[in-house]
């Protein structure tokens, strides 16, 4: 993959706790998927950036080459990648999910 | 381009044997599917990589030709 995206997509998730990869926005996801994860960490009243892989094709692209996951959205933890849409709301609803972002010393309110 | 459910079922059947598969079309429109697969080889794998085995068997249809493909992996009982 792009060596430029790949430190782009780096940066991104080293400098940021919780970070989404998804279609659209937090206040207007243009994909059922991406909507259902942001619902999921509001939930949890975890505080998240998001990048819109819509405004650039190759971060669309970048992101599943760089965790070898072929579908967005894709949620990153301190650097990590956790899962997509399906994993998220597998490990929201046993509380693996809160458990982890405590564990990763991020704050949740609920 | 949709894929229908038994072009999947073959996939992931070509790739684990043993698996269990249950597909369901959630729209009826050949692009929106469920699927729960079951299979001893993700013994002591972590999710993420269960699922990247189960979309490493659908040869990079996942993503294209399959857009949605809600997925949940387990080993049996």
């Amino acid at each position: 993959m792009n060596e430029n995206i790949k430190t782009e997509i780096e940066n991104e998730i080293q400098s940021n706790n919780v970070v989404l990869y998804m279609k659209g926005t937090p206040v207007f996801p243009q994909c059922g998927f991406s909507a259902a994860t942001v619902g999921v960490l509001n939930h949890l009243g975890v505080k998240f950036s998001s990048v819109n892989v819509l405004e650039n094709d190759d971060v669309r692209q970048g992101i599943k080459d760089y965790a070898n996951w072929p579908t967005i959205p894709q949620l990153y933890v301190k650097g990590e990648f956790v899962g997509g849409c399906d994993i998220i709301r597998e490990m929201y609803e046993s509380g693996e999910l809160g458990d982890l972002l405590t564990t990763k010393g991020i704050e949740v309110s609920k | 381009m949709p894929m229908n459910a038994s072009e999947i079922e073959i996939l992931i059947k070509e790739a684990f044997p043993d698996a269990i598969i249950k597909i369901d079309d959630l729209r009826g429109d050949g692009d929106h599917y469920s699927c729960h697969v079951i299979s001893k080889e993700f013994e002591g794998k972590s999710r993420v990589q269960q699922h990247q085995m189960v979309y490493g068997s659908l040869k990079g249809k996942m993503g294209n030709e399959l857009h949605a493909l809600a997925l949940q992996t387990s080993t049996p009982e």
